[in-house]
């Protein structure tokens, strides 16, 4: 080994800790981006995979009944390259050792061959008996979360008539990705199913012989999925069709493309932060070291040493910690994504969660290190090569104090010298002083915009499942019913309140834009269901109009008191101009809301119903349930306590790990800015603390000197990274949001407790260790070393 | 008040040589037409008060730094337009340098740190040579801070001597030192002068050891105030001050 290069190992051994600390930054942002940037990968792989082993379609479309011979038709569709009609509904289910009754979606395929589109990845037991009506294939998510095994039987009410369906295996499809019931956003597994069942069995039970009520259809390479759904919309008009819709409006796979494109954010802005910094402490590090070492760098050069061999020299500080760092980041990465796409998978029902670690995101870490690395180095290096060997000799020109305004002002004699040292200091580099506040505050504000997310959750939590909500139960049912249906249902024993909705599906239309979205009819927004929005304020439902979800407002472009064009899609496809009576920031979904008087004029009927919101008697809970299980006529329940439960359980499994990672990551970073600030501070000064000792400072004193003034840096990066904290949970949220659902803006008192918190802990402990080399300072041996 | 002429070819010619420096609005005259040749094998004192510019002239001797106006000429080539890579390699093939505080590289051993110049060197002497040479071959891999004055001196002569430099130059080489540990290390200078016949320059205001010098050069205010040959050198040990 060079003996340069053995200088390099020591020289880095004997400044370990601040070695260490950018090694543990570029550590943590390397894996950031490995371990993220792998489970993107992960999911794209697993999501590519699945759709094509499966044959997932591309364009779905849903009608009230249309004769099959349409396949045909579609079929020779320019651009159409295969077809599949089937038979979905849904149905209430009697699942074995649930009180409460369940959804099913049947979903009907072939007897004897495998479905031509959106096909079912057998995991257990086998493939349903062409002459067994009553076998079926069930999602596997729903049978693990209710122990059923092929062989167990559930009972549905498939058309008002109970029928016994027997479990022969569990399956999976690409349509079921992300597994959820109509109308919700979070998947309860217990309570929601989906079901594979021959064609037969549904033709029979719905009365559908020779008839589908859902097509779906893949393209031919380079053809117009707009043009393709164009053409089916005028076919299938008269059929009782929603519209049609591309894949991404498909909610399974709405839910996966939007979490990759949130990692893709994710991946770019963290990395960012933690590659900061680490330039940020590169840059103090080694500029120091080269101050310190400038007799040496002297020393060198009168050797015949060349500058390129001396900048390649003090650059080997920077690659050492940042390339072990990139490797320590990148396993460390490796490890994590594997951790995390099992989280994934937990959320998500792939046929096969593959694992893709690109070798590219190696080469990138290691490039990014080095980017690092020079960036970091870049002005120390300079100075080491401008530094003119024979001035180099001589022992630095001392700091040049000025009097500051603090002197000015005269206030300077009222304090002790120890207090205007350390003011003096921080006036004499307001710059350099100015940058560590503000990198001690990129950690306070990386740890508020972490735990900026359980915020937001909490709030969704509180916001959908109890501000917005008091009913108990939503029944819903499987076609609009009279409005008699609710003497019927009022007339129930132990339902305390009900409330009714009336759900249109609809096509809006403002200028060229237009969206398929269903109108939802409310009696009032003061009832058991109301409208709240993100900041937890009512909102009335404005009569005269309809009320759109803002994010929706946008798509459309619409604002207040414009005209919207309204084409019902069911029944009598009535067509009207309908203005714009308001907007509502909601959290989840889009939603737009007339009142249900407006909705039926709207419609031109004497109303219907689609759902019932009931407040239930405890003490009748399960009688209730009993009876919902068998009532012709409900295709579902939703019950708000398993929603929350269900979401809270999902989110704290999801998010606690997350959320750990990047709080203990943020830990490291502040623990890193300010141990090395006081690191440097302590070399910087090491000579002048020592004559202060000589001249009788205790050495309480001398620490008073030394950590106040990083005190005072931590003091003033708190209310700093307060706000860039706020920031960055802004740049968060505006990335996290979706049409799907948008993170409400809020901060508990505990964050910015718990920021502060872990910030003045790290500060000190690491003043704690330095003031260890304080009190153990030489003082004749500092005193005696040239400067 | 000129040396007796030396029929042998010099190694180094200043011509002339000025410096001055710009100390803020006031500039600084270090040297004012300075003119010396140096001779092969010749060992040379540089006697001078703290500011009469015998550091400067080192500092141009040695091209760590350049005149503002006059000529050098090392082995007839100009080096005075030299850029600073070919005053790199200057310093790099034929300038050995020891330094008053010995600049030693505190995370390097004795024999690393004479490494760090062989490493560099295109016929240097072993480096464990060059410490035998110096009188240190038990203290090799001994770091900086294990060894005494003396002995980092002796290291920083090894390391400059290992290269098999032309010119040896010594900046107060005992300015740190006690007096014994002083002459011991003239004496190792004084050996290596007479058997490797190296050029060597020694600094100093301690005018007690012109005596072992060829050749006694005085400088006051930038300028030779005298050059002088010795009838005859003494041994350092016979020196005392």
């Amino acid at each position: 080994m060079k003996s340069l290069t053995r200088k390099l190992f020591r020289d880095l051994l004997h400044m370990k800790g601040q070695m260490l600390a950018v090694a543990a930054v570029v550590t943590c942002g390397i894996a950031v981006f490995v371990s993220m940037s792998s489970v993107k990968y992960s999911l794209e792989a697993s999501r590519w995979n699945y759709y094509n082993r499966y044959r997932f379609a591309e364009i779905f479309l849903q009608v009230k009944r249309a004769p099959e011979s349409w396949r045909e038709v579609v079929s020779r569709i320019p651009g159409v390259a295969s077809v599949s009609t089937r038979i979905v509904t849904d149905v209430t289910l009697d699942v074995p050792g649930l009180d409460e009754p369940a959804t099913g979606r049947l979903v009907s395929i072939p007897e004897r061959s495998e479905p031509q589109l959106n096909g079912v990845y057998i995991v257990e037991g086998r493939y349903i008996d062409p002459d067994m009506t009553d076998e079926v294939i069930a999602s596997r998510p729903f049978m693990d979360a209710n122990g059923l095994k092929p062989g167990d039987h559930v009972g549905a009410v498939i058309n008002g008539r109970w029928k016994e369906l027997r479990i022969v295996g569990s399956g999976l499809s690409p349509e079921y990705i992300y597994e959820v019931q109509p109308g919700s956003f979070f998947p309860d597994k217990r309570r929601f199913g989906v079901f594979w069942i021959s064609r037969r069995a549904l033709e029979s039970a719905l009365d559908m012989d020779g008839a589908f009520n859902d097509l779906s259809l893949t393209l031919a390479h380079g053809a117009s999925g707009k043009e393709v759904i164009m053409r089916l919309d005028q076919m299938f008009a008269r059929y009782g069709s929603l519209g049609a819709y591309g894949r991404d409006e498909q909610l399974s796979d709405r839910f996966i493309s939007d979490e990759i494109k949130q990692l893709g954010t994710q991946i770019t802005i963290l990395p960012a932060i933690f590659f900061s910094v680490a330039v940020f402490l590169l840059n103090i590090v080694l500029q120091r070291l080269v101050s310190t070492q400038r007799d040496q760098i002297a020393v060198l050069k009168a050797m015949g040493y060349a500058n390129a061999e001396i900048a390649l020299h003090y650059l080997g500080f920077a690659l050492v910690p940042t390339g072990a760092g990139a490797l320590a980041g990148s396993l460390a990465g490796a490890w994590l994504g594997t951790r995390l796409v099992r989280i994934y998978g937990d959320f998500y029902n792939f046929s096969e969660l593959l694992y893709v670690f690109r070798p590219e995101n190696l080469i990138t870490s290691v490039l990014l290190s080095i980017i690092a690395a020079v960036a970091g180095a870049l002005l120390a290096l300079r100075r080491a090569v401008q530094l003119p060997p024979a001035e180099a000799m001589r022992p630095e020109t001392p700091a040049l104090y000025r009097p500051g305004v603090l002197d000015r002002g005269g206030f300077g004699r009222r304090f002790p010298v120890t207090v205007r040292i350390i003011v003096r200091n921080i006036e004499r580099r307001p710059w350099k002083s100015a940058l560590s506040v503000l990198m001690i505050s990129m950690s306070v504000a990386i740890l508020i915009a972490g735990r900026y997310s359980y915020d937001a959750v909490d709030r969704m939590s509180l916001v959908e499942f109890g501000d917005k909500h008091r009913e108990d139960v939503t029944v819903i049912f499987n076609k609009p019913m009279p409005t008699s249906v609710a003497y019927q249902i009022a007339s129930l024993e132990g339902v305390l309140e009900h409330e009714y909705y009336r759900e249109e599906p609809a096509r809006l239309s403002f200028g060229h834009r237009s969206r398929r979205q269903t109108l939802k009819g409310l009696p009032s927004s003061e009832g058991l269901q109301r409208l709240v929005d993100t900041r937890r304020q009512r909102v009335g439902l404005p009569s005269g109009g309809i009320l759109l979800t803002t994010k929706l407002a946008e798509i459309l472009g619409v604002k207040p008191g414009d005209r919207l064009q309204v084409e019902l899609l069911q029944g009598s496809r009535r067509s009207a101009e309908v203005p714009v009576a308001g907007t509502i920031d909601e959290i989840l979904g889009l939603s737009a809301y007339m009142r249900l008087d407006e909705l039926d004029r709207l419609a031109g009927d004497s109303g219907a119903l689609n759902a019932a919101n009931l407040r239930i008697d405890p003490a009748r809970e399960q009688a209730l349930y009993r009876e919902f299980k068998h009532m012709p006529g409900v295709s579902g329940i939703m019950m708000l306590k398993a929603l929350r439960s269900s979401f809270d359980e999902l989110i704290a499994r999801s998010m606690t790990t997350s959320t750990l990672i990047l709080t203990t990551f943020a830990c490291v970073l502040a623990f890193a800015i300010v141990y090395n600030g006081a690191r440097i501070s302590l070399s910087e000064r090491s000579r002048e603390l020592s004559s202060l000792r000589v001249m009788g400072l205790t050495k309480g004193e001398i620490a008073f000197i030394l950590l106040g003034e990083q005190a005072l840096f931590c003091i003033f990066a708190v209310p700093i990274g307060f706000l860039i904290g706020v920031g960055l949970s802004v740049l968060l949220s505006m990335a996290l949001s979706s049409e799907l659902y948008r993170l409400p803006l809020t901060f508990s008192p505990a964050n910015f407790l718990f920021a502060s918190g872990v910030l003045f802990s790290v500060a000190i402990v690491s003043g704690l260790v330095v003031r260890r080399r304080l009190v153990t300072l030489d003082l004749i041996a500092v005193l005696k070393t040239r400067e | 008040m000129t040396p007796e002429t030396d029929k042998s070819e010099p190694v180094l010619q200043i011509v002339e040589v000025s410096k001055i420096y710009l100390m803020g609005e006031v500039s600084v005259s270090a040297l004012r037409n300075v003119s010396l040749d140096f001779r092969s094998g010749e060992l040379v004192v540089l006697l001078g008060a703290s500011g009469s510019g015998k550091s400067t002239l080192l500092n141009i001797v040695g091209g760590l730094d350049v005149p503002t106006s006059g000529r050098l000429l090392f082995r007839g080539r100009d080096l005075t337009l030299a850029t600073d890579a070919a005053l790199t390699e200057y310093r790099r093939r034929s300038i050995g340098f020891v330094f008053q505080f010995y600049n030693l590289i505190s995370s390097l051993t004795a024999l690393e740190n004479v490494q760090l110049v062989t490493e560099i060197s295109r016929n240097p002497m072993p480096a464990e040579e060059a410490l035998r040479l110096v009188g240190l071959a038990d203290r090799m891999h001994h770091f900086p801070a294990q060894l005494s004055g003396g002995e980092q001196q002796r290291v920083a002569i090894a390391r400059a001597v290992a290269k098999r430099p032309e010119l040896l130059l010594c900046d107060e080489p005992t300015g740190a030192l006690d007096y014994l540990t002083g002459k011991l290390v003239l004496e190792v200078i004084e050996r290596i002068n007479r058997e490797l016949g190296t050029t060597t320059l020694v600094i100093t205001h301690n005018s007690s050891i012109a005596g072992m010098a060829d050749r006694v050069i005085t400088l006051r205010s930038g300028e030779v105030a005298e050059d002088r040959r010795n009838t005859e050198r003494l041994s350092p040990s016979e020196l005392s001050w």
